[in-house]
């Protein structure tokens, strides 16, 4: 029966009804919304100062080190900790804030009450509501013992004067309103619950997973609204647009499933590792995060994390039905690879043990997102210098060398070489890339 | 010869293999072993700088093999630091450490190659003139010291951290130059060649580039070991080299 077969009277019933529920249900989001926006008094998350002892110093670092803290909190060229550097989102940039002990410009005068309200909450000390670039719907997950942790680590830092940078964000993404709809939407504020159905080394990587190290707050399938899970890893483009995170639940984009626990932990330790079907290499942001990141944190840390992450249920990428590229882009590809690539990837895609990836059956090739594969051709890049591998290979960038017809060419046909078997890249998801 | 001739046979050897290897899912080869060394590591900077520089569109890639260690380090930390842009240059460096930026501003360094005939000269004779005064001389009456008081008497740079001057090409001493006047290319302050540069006309800038990049390289190209008088400017730590390169891990 359609809407309008009812009877006269019945239709003006309904309509009287669905106006009531519309107003109902804006008179309860402005109350949800105005309670968001009062927050939580500090008196009532029962810090009452922190004693700097060398083992909370230590771990302190460690949750530092976990969160990679220091590498948003720090512009390019800037003194550590001092923040400045943006994080470029589709809503307009967010800059990040002085986390040193500065008592103008920096967490000086922050109390441990005021630092507990701000990972656990996200609120600032004069109570207003966070921006979520800074993944406090992670660190709400933390322990209040390791929130106190951290706190007590920033005190150690030197202090740095200098004055927060004023987001650019658009209206109405600028507005407190908005953020507390956010909120509504996606922050559930609450320290994780370990499942008492897994071991105590599961639990303690879903703890720093989906906690202090946020991993899916790159690694998460976002929506329109920036708002993803923060145990769940389906990927996506990262923020600014210009790398792809990929899918920690499928084998064949970023899960390591099929690698087991130690050449996970290798990955996360030293950057690179070899693995069953090949070896592989991080590069771009996930560089960075090994770099300043992951490689500080102990052994048994990583190991805890590479047991949740290869745990993860496995649900395959949709990958879109296979067609080859035309023969015309297979053969200028081909050309531009054996001048360019096969000297270090091999005549056949078989790279070199330790030093140059194999692109024959390399998942960050046949990704379903070709963004890093013509990023790595665009940019080049070397993996991390970390202890375990402190004299890293490199690629030279082809972005002045080729041009977009060029890079599309070669990445359809790397894609499409020795078994690969994903997508044609066209000119024009090389030029966004640019 | 045979191994050029099966270079050129490679496309044709490797039809075959290549239809094989699409018919079943992975081609089974294994990888290559390449050298443990530094030359193969370093290969990633020569695709671009060649190995006496090179000229492309987006613009010159200066050589690098020769210049001072300290000079070339403190070059790669001022990338990663942004007081010095170039496409490319600081996502390249960002995953790498200091210890290993300083190994490669050694090896670079290490390197003796010969360089290339200069160009011939494009200005008039006047403008050459004008640049080998400022050159060799200076401008007193505008508080511009000679070139030479701080890139020795010989242009070749002077150990551990100052360059030299010969052959780089007109368009890119013209554009260095520029880029120090208008903060694009900056060092860690003080920063003495910017405020040399600032004294510069734009005359000023074309005829010392001329006249530079008109002058053969001497047979040996090495930078001397220290200048007989000292610096005419404060240059501040970075030219002291790497024993006062601290500080800077970002």
């Amino acid at each position: 029966m359609t809407h309008a077969a009812l009877p006269r009277p019945r239709r003006a019933l309904a309509l009287w009804l669905i106006a009531a529920g519309l107003l109902l249900g804006i008179g309860l989001l402005t109350l949800a919304v105005r309670t968001e926006l009062q927050g939580v008094p500090v008196a009532a998350l029962g810090a009452d100062g922190v004693t700097a002892t060398p083992a909370l110093l230590e771990r302190g670092a460690q949750l530092a080190a976990a969160g990679n803290c220091m590498a948003c909190h720090t512009a390019r060229g800037g003194e550590p900790w001092a923040g400045g550097r943006p994080v470029n989102t589709p809503f307009g940039p967010i800059y990040a804030s002085n986390l040193t002990p500065d008592p103008e410009t920096g967490l000086g005068r922050w109390s441990a009450g005021d630092f507990r309200r701000a990972l656990l909450h996200g609120q600032s000390r004069d109570g207003r509501l966070l921006y979520p670039a800074f993944p406090y719907n992670h660190t709400t997950r933390m322990t209040t013992e390791d929130v106190d942790a951290l706190y007590a680590h920033l005190r150690t830092l030197p202090p740095v004067v200098q004055p927060a940078r004023e987001h650019g964000l658009r209206f109405p993404f600028n507005t407190q309103a908005a953020l507390a709809l956010w909120r509504i939407l996606y922050f559930s504020p609450g320290t994780y619950q370990p499942d008492a159905a897994r071991s105590a080394e599961w639990n303690r990587g879903a703890y720093l997973v989906t906690g202090v190290a946020h991993c899916a707050a790159c690694h998460a399938e976002r929506d329109v609204f920036g708002g993803g899970s923060v145990d769940r890893f389906g990927g996506g483009l990262m923020p600014d647009g210009r790398w792809w995170a990929p899918s920690l639940h499928d084998p064949a984009e970023g899960g390591t499933q099929a690698w087991g626990v130690d050449a996970t932990v290798a990955l996360l330790a030293g950057g690179r590792n070899a693995h069953a079907n090949g070896q592989a290499s991080t590069l771009g942001p996930m560089a960075e995060v090994v770099l300043h990141g992951t490689q500080h944190l102990p052994e048994s840390d990583l190991r805890a994390m590479a047991v949740y992450l290869v745990e993860l249920p496995v649900q395959p990428v949709k990958q879109p039905g296979f067609e080859p590229a035309p023969d015309a882009v297979l053969t200028r590809g081909g050309r531009l690879y054996e001048q360019h690539c096969a000297q270090c990837h091999g005549d056949a895609g078989e790279g070199a043990a330790g030093a140059y990836p194999p692109l024959a059956g390399h998942r960050a090739v046949t990704q379903s997102s070709p963004v890093n594969a013509v990023q790595a051709i665009l940019s080049g890049g070397f993996a991390p210098a970390t202890r375990a591998h402190p004299r890293p290979y490199g690629m030279p960038p082809y972005r002045s060398t080729l041009s977009d017809d060029d890079v599309a060419a070669v990445t359809s046909f790397i894609r499409q070489s020795w078994g690969n078997r994903a997508g044609e890249v066209t000119a024009l998801d090389v030029a966004r890339l640019r | 010869m045979f191994p050029e001739i099966l270079s050129r046979l490679r496309p044709w050897l490797m039809a075959p293999l290549l239809c094989a290897a699409s018919a079943t899912t992975a081609l089974a080869a294994p990888p290559r072993t390449v050298p443990d060394t530094m030359a193969q590591r370093m290969l990633v900077c020569t695709a671009c700088h060649g190995i006496e520089g090179r000229a492309t569109p987006d613009g010159y890639f200066p050589r690098i093999a020769g210049k001072p260690a300290g000079y070339l380090y403190n070059q790669l930390l001022h990338f990663k630091a942004g007081r010095r842009q170039a496409v490319g240059m600081t996502a390249l460096l960002d995953p790498l450490t200091d210890a290993y930026l300083m190994e490669m501003a050694q090896y670079f360094a290490a390197l003796d190659l010969p360089y290339p005939a200069p160009a011939t000269p494009v200005a008039d004779a006047a403008t050459l003139r004008r640049g080998e005064q400022l050159v060799k001389v200076g401008d007193a009456a505008r508080q511009i010291p000679s070139c030479n008081s701080c890139h020795g008497d010989r242009m070749t740079g002077v150990q551990p951290a100052i360059p030299g001057l010969l052959g780089l090409p007109r368009d890119y001493l013209i554009s260095q130059l520029g880029g120090w006047q208008t903060g694009l290319r900056r060092a860690t302050a003080p920063d003495c060649m910017a405020t040399v540069a600032r004294r510069l006309s734009g005359p000023d800038v074309t005829a010392v580039a001329a006249w530079l990049a008109a002058q053969p390289v001497p047979a040996d190209a090495k930078p001397i070991d220290r200048l007989p008088a000292p610096l005419p400017l404060d240059c501040g730590h970075d030219l002291q080299g790497p024993a006062a390169m601290k500080g800077a891990t970002r």
